[in-house]
C-alpha cells in the first residue's frame, strides 16, 4: 500500500439492489421516507421511481474499499454530493458499480476518488475518501 | 428558512448505545462484507473492543440532531421540501459496538438560493468520555414556499 500511485485501481464491485434492499436500508437507518419503497408517493412528489436512500448509495460505494483498506478505522474523512438519483424498479431493481482509484498520495495520507455509477450515469459527485497509510 | 439558526445552542441529543447486533444489521444493508463489522474476534485483532461501525452508522446518531432541527418551530424547514444535497465525515475513530455516543448540533450556515435557501447542519459526535468520534456535516436544500 506504501507504494500507491495516483490512477491506480484499489477496488472495484457491482452491487444489485432490489426493493428489497431500500427497505432494508430504510430498517437498519430509520429512514422511513416513503419515496424509497412507495411508487404512489414517488410519483405524486414528480420522482421519476422509487428511489434508492442516498445514504445507501454513499455507505456501499465506502464499503467497496474496506477489504482493501484491512481496517476501516484508518478513514479519516469520507464527504459525497448526491448529484443524481438512482431508481430502482420493482422488477429488474438497480445496478451500481463502484470503482476506487487513489486521486493523491501525500504526507502519510491517500485520497481515494471513488467513481459510482448507474446506468452509466455518475450518481455521486467528488466521493472522495481520506486514508491514513500504514 | 431562518438565518437566526446560525449560532443557536442546541441540546446534546440522549446518549445512544451502538448495539452488536445494530452494526450488523447496518453492515448488512449497505453491503458490507469485511468482517471487522460482524465477527467481535476479528473486530479484536484490529484494536478494537467489539464489531466496528461501517463509516455511514454515523448517520443514525447524526439524525437525531436533523429531528431536533426539524423540531424547532421556526425553522422553516419542511421536510417534503428538503433534499439531502452533500454529506461528510470527519473521523476520530471509528464507531464500535459498545459506544455510548452524543450528538451536537450547529448551523454552520445558511445562503439563500432562489426561493430556498442551503443549510449546513454540523453534528459533532462524542462518546461517553466526551472524546470526539465523529464530526457529520449534511448540506440540505431547502425549497422556498410556493
Amino acid at each position: 500500500m506504501s507504494e500507491l500511485a495516483v490512477g491506480d485501481v484499489v477496488a472495484e464491485r457491482t452491487v444489485q439492489l432490489e426493493r428489497e434492499s431500500l427497505v432494508r436500508y430504510a430498517g437498519a437507518s430509520g429512514d422511513f421516507n416513503p419515496i424509497h419503497y412507495r411508487d404512489d408517493v414517488a410519483a405524486r412528489v414528480g420522482l421519476p421511481g422509487v428511489l434508492a436512500h442516498g445514504m445507501l448509495t454513499m455507505g456501499l460505494s465506502v464499503e467497496t474499499i474496506v477489504p482493501w483498506l484491512g481496517d476501516s478505522g484508518r478513514i479519516l474523512e469520507y464527504g459525497v454530493r448526491f448529484t443524481r438519483p438512482v431508481v430502482v424498479d420493482a422488477s429488474t431493481g438497480a445496478e451500481v458499480t463502484v470503482v476506487a482509484k487513489v486521486g493523491a498520495v501525500e504526507d502519510g495520507a491517500a485520497r481515494i476518488d471513488l467513481t459510482v455509477t448507474c446506468a452509466d450515469t455518475t450518481v455521486l459527485g467528488k466521493a472522495q475518501v481520506r486514508v491514513r497509510l500504514p | 428558512m431562518n438565518p437566526d439558526l446560525v449560532g443557536r445552542a442546541f441540546a446534546p441529543t440522549a446518549p445512544y448505545l451502538v448495539g452488536r447486533e445494530k452494526v450488523r444489521e447496518f453492515a448488512r444493508a449497505v453491503f458490507a462484507t469485511d468482517p471487522q463489522h460482524t465477527d467481535p474476534d476479528v473486530a479484536r485483532a484490529l484494536g478494537y473492543a467489539d464489531v466496528v461501525a461501517p463509516p455511514t452508522f454515523a448517520m443514525v446518531v447524526q439524525d437525531r440532531t436533523l429531528q431536533q432541527l426539524l423540531a424547532e418551530p421556526d425553522s422553516g424547514i419542511a421536510l417534503e421540501r428538503t433534499i439531502h444535497a452533500e454529506q461528510r465525515f470527519r473521523y476520530t475513530r471509528p464507531i464500535v459496538a459498545g459506544d455510548e455516543l452524543t450528538a451536537q448540533l450547529s448551523i454552520t450556515g445558511v445562503r439563500a438560493v432562489g426561493k430556498g435557501a442551503m443549510v449546513t447542519s454540523e453534528a459533532e459526535i462524542t462518546d461517553a468520555s466526551g472524546a470526539h468520534v465523529v464530526t457529520a456535516t449534511s448540506v440540505l436544500l431547502i425549497g422556498g414556499d410556493e
